[in-house]
């Protein structure tokens, strides 16, 4: 019953994808931005945690604690993310294209070496979570409880995204953004509010992914560059600022990873990026792609 | 045409300045900084094919390192496996047919596209060729990469490296840069220029007046990627080692950031900001250990208060200067 | 030369074009008028290829169009100008009118010979502009022109393209009221100058009564009269439906 576990990798792989390329796709669609320096709020994210949690060994402290304390790097990245919004971003907003494009890459060169300074180029080992769950006996297998957890997170989350999109006042704002910037504007909606809602809401998304991934990984340099590809993989064959895209595109994503990993070692990449190409050829627009003119 | 009215032409008169420049370059640089030059005429070829797209067809290519990586791998290829042919007179129409084979299939489920889709798409593309380089160590070396030897010009070899960089390559490649640049001065004054140009603008009335949109951005597509492809074979011979990192989208986000400092408003903005991205990446990277923060920081500045690029920047205090002068004069 | 016949088109319930019938004749200046969401824009989108009718014929020049694509009705000679002009706004007006003529002359192709080597072209361009009154304005980008001269450039693009009729609709919306004479004097010299005929749909009806050679009047879908400029403006219905409400108009 092997298959059983490579299904259930390719369940975890598409949890972390789709927590950033959930902030990714909502960015997207509400500025019609696409941020760059999204992988960078997800190293922020993964930093944050493990040093938290490395810094905590020391103490004598509740486990409970070292789960809580994820959190810290979604707090840190989506403030971070406000940060980078009011300052680099809100200005360009009438800009074309190049420019905002521009201005998040030159972001994210700059954070590289922001982390660089603030962390150190060190890696990081923060297992203390992911070793206090152990693991469980899945008929004959055995399998992190971490892992498992981390797909229970993905969905809740998404539920609460949905929730959030379809009940609350901002969220149904939002979403009327992303359908038409220019109704909204006639309503009277608070655009640039709104836009940094939805960035801060993305780089948090993207900083809970990374967080989550710190405990079972060191935490590195350069630790944002594959999520970044594997979420514009994601948007490119889900669609544009589609959320339902999103998540069928990470789940996708994460099993072909899962199984190429197996069956294609060494090339799973490549052959993830070959069933994108295909699908785009297909569909040009991606599965769940509205074409914008 | 008339000698005379030529000579005093003011354009010809730059022209045959900058000429006369470039043709003294290596009697007036150091070694290295030769070498640096060198490289950047490369970027410089690359940076006319990639603002055929950006400026002249509207479409932002995230992903130009692919068809430079196209050509760059040609040459190593045939250095490795075809080491008889391995002369330059056939290694640049080889890297010539492989970026443009290369660009026919990526450009043909691009062009499909506009503004950020055509951005993610060609930037993803360009990665799968990346990951191609980089798993396939057998054929392409991995990560380690290949080693690129000296090639023999029209027959005449060279022993060491130096020696041929130091003069003869310098104007070998300063001859194929006149010719990029004399024919993409022509395609973008060219009828297809302006029918690119139109596209540009205004899609549905391009389709209106008999312009087939995506045919011709097909064909902007692939003369763009084969621009690339034959900078960066060039560049090949002057680095001596090629690695996959070319076609990662950091590479091609370094192309889109020569263009915008050069500023692709004018056509010889991204030559002018390949010269100027070379040298300023060297220099920082020898500098400080934290040089992306630097090229980050000056990609900020640049976004926020030079939008028009250095070329842009220079057009606007020269107006100014001169609106003063006929101010003055009145 | 252009003849339409029994033309219908429904939307859902809505019956957009109900049995509509005419025809233009060479060198006639055709106004379309009537009250909003009569049919006129839709009128002109099934003449122009954009959507296919229910039922009923278009014949062009002895041929059937009905079913012909728009870029195929512009190749026969029918151009067409939108509401909102739609120019190539960052090049320059000269290039607004060559690159028209370069794709009608098949030289669209032409990658390795710059664009000011076919004199002939741009004499032909640098002619047409006179004729539209856009001399002296060729070197400066199409954005920069007057909301008139915009609109005028937009209908000399489609004309470039030899253009036996002329699909105009509403050549002086958003043009200031003091410029829309200006505009119209220039459009309709060009019209006359080349011998060419033109459907113009207008709202304004100093403006239809002025150059037009006749005027059909619509209403919800069909054609109410039909006629010369005076004759239909002192129609009973005319007056109390399409002057009625164009005057509320006006007013507002």
């Amino acid at each position: 019953m092997e298959w059983f576990i490579y299904i259930l990798n390719g369940l975890y792989y598409a949890s972390t994808i789709f927590l950033i390329s959930l902030g990714l796709n909502i960015i997207l669609g509400v500025m019609g931005i696409l941020n760059l320096a999204h992988g960078s709020l997800y190293a922020i994210g993964a930093f944050t945690a493990a040093w938290l949690i490395t810094s905590l060994a020391g103490w004598n402290s509740p486990d409970v604690l070292s789960f809580i304390i994820l959190l810290g790097g979604a707090i840190l990245a989506g403030f971070v993310g406000l940060l980078l919004e009011r300052t680099l971003i809100s200005p360009l907003y009438n800009r074309a294209l190049e420019y905002q494009l521009l201005i998040t890459f030159g972001a994210l060169l700059l954070f590289e070496d922001l982390i660089k300074i603030v962390w150190g180029g060190e890696a990081y080992y923060a297992s203390k979570p992911f070793d206090i769950l152990g693991k469980v006996d899945l008929s004959g297998n055995i399998y992190p409880i971490y892992f498992l957890l981390v797909i229970v997170i993905a969905i809740v989350v998404k539920l609460l995204t949905w929730l959030f999109l379809a009940r609350t006042r901002v969220g149904i704002m939002l979403r009327a953004m992303s359908l038409d910037i220019e109704m909204a504007t006639a309503l009277g909606l608070q655009i640039n509010r709104l836009r940094t809602w939805a960035f801060v809401l993305g780089a948090a998304l993207a900083g809970l992914a990374g967080a989550l991934v710190a405990p079972t990984t060191p935490v590195l340099l350069g630790f944002g560059m594959e999520p970044l590809i594997l979420a514009f993989v994601v948007v490119v064959i889900g669609g544009l600022g589609s959320l339902k895209g999103a998540f069928i595109g990470s789940l996708i994503v994460g099993e072909i990873r899962s199984f190429g990993i197996v069956i294609f070692p060494e090339i799973e990449l490549a052959i993830l990026y070959l069933i994108a190409a295909i699908i785009l050829v297909i569909k040009p627009e991606g599965l769940f792609g509205r074409i914008k003119s | 045409m008339n000698l005379k009215r030529f000579i005093f032409n003011k354009r010809s008169l730059i022209y045959l300045v900058v000429l006369i420049f470039l043709l003294i370059i290596p009697f007036i640089l150091s070694p290295f900084n030769l070498i640096l030059f060198e490289s950047a005429i490369t970027f410089a070829i690359v940076g006319l094919g990639f603002n055929l797209l950006l400026r002249y067809t509207g479409l932002l290519s995230f992903g130009h390192g692919a068809y430079f990586a196209a050509g760059a791998y040609a040459v190593a290829m045939v250095g490795r496996y075809v080491p008889s042919i391995y002369s330059i007179e056939f290694l640049i129409p080889i890297a010539i047919i492989a970026s443009l084979v290369l660009s026919a299939i990526f450009g043909f489920i691009c062009v499909r596209h506009t503004k950020i889709f055509f951005a993610i798409l060609t930037l993803a593309l360009s990665m799968l060729l990346f990951a191609l380089l980089f798993k396939f160590y057998s054929v392409t070396g991995g990560s380690d990469g290949l080693y690129i030897p000296t090639p023999s010009i029209f027959g005449v070899t060279f022993k060491r490296r130096p020696e041929f960089l130091s003069g003869p390559y310098y104007y070998f490649l300063l001859v194929i840069f006149i010719i990029c640049y004399m024919v993409m001065k022509v395609i973008v004054s060219s009828p297809f220029g302006k029918a690119l140009q139109a596209i540009r603008d205004n899609e549905t009335r391009a389709e209106l007046i008999g312009i087939r949109v995506k045919r011709y951005r097909f064909y902007a597509f692939i003369i763009s990627g084969t621009f690339a492809g034959i900078g960066g074979s060039l560049w090949t011979f002057v680095n001596g080692h090629v690695t996959p990192d070319v076609s990662h989208w950091f590479f091609s986000g370094e192309i889109v950031y020569m263009t915008l400092l050069g500023g692709f408003f004018i056509f010889e903005g991204p030559i002018i900001g390949a010269f100027v991205f070379t040298f300023l990446k060297l220099y920082a990277m020898g500098f400080t250990e934290y040089w992306m923060g630097i090229i980050g920081v000056t990609l900020i500045l640049l976004v926020l208060l030079l939008p028009t690029g250095l070329a842009g920047g220079v057009v606007t205090i020269f107006n100014k200067l001169k609106t003063r002068k006929v101010l003055g004069g009145t | 030369m252009l003849t339409v016949e029994n033309l219908n088109k429904s939307f859902g319930n809505l019956r957009a074009i109900d049995g509509v019938g005419f025809s233009i004749s060479e060198n006639e200046i055709v106004s379309l008028i009537g009250s909003n969401g009569a049919g006129k824009t839709t009128l002109v989108n099934l003449l122009s290829g954009y959507i296919r009718p229910d039922s009923g014929k278009i014949h062009f020049l002895e041929e059937d169009i009905t079913s012909a694509s728009p870029y195929m009705r512009i190749k026969l000679g029918i151009g067409r100008s939108f509401q909102l002009v739609q120019l190539f706004e960052e090049s320059k007006v000269l290039d607004n009118v060559r690159t028209p003529l370069f794709s009608k002359n098949g030289k669209i192709k032409s990658l390795f010979i710059p664009s000011d080597k076919y004199v002939d072209i741009k004499k032909n361009t640098l002619e047409i502009l006179k004729v539209f009154n856009l001399s002296h304005k060729e070197d400066i980008l199409a954005k920069e022109l007057s909301e008139g001269d915009k609109k005028v450039l937009d209908i000399a693009m489609a004309y470039a393209l030899r253009t036996k009729l002329l699909l105009l609709d509403e050549p002086t919306s958003g043009v200031a009221t003091q410029d829309k004479f200006k505009v119209m004097d220039t459009i309709v010299y060009a019209i006359r100058n080349e011998k060419i005929s033109a459907l113009i749909i207008e709202h304004d009806m100093d403006i239809v009564a002025k150059y037009s050679d006749r005027v059909i009047v619509m209403h919800e879908g069909k054609i109410m009269v039909e006629g010369e400029p005076d004759v239909v403006m002192s129609h009973k219905d005319v007056r109390e439906h399409i002057l009625g409400l164009s005057e509320n108009v006006t007013e507002n």
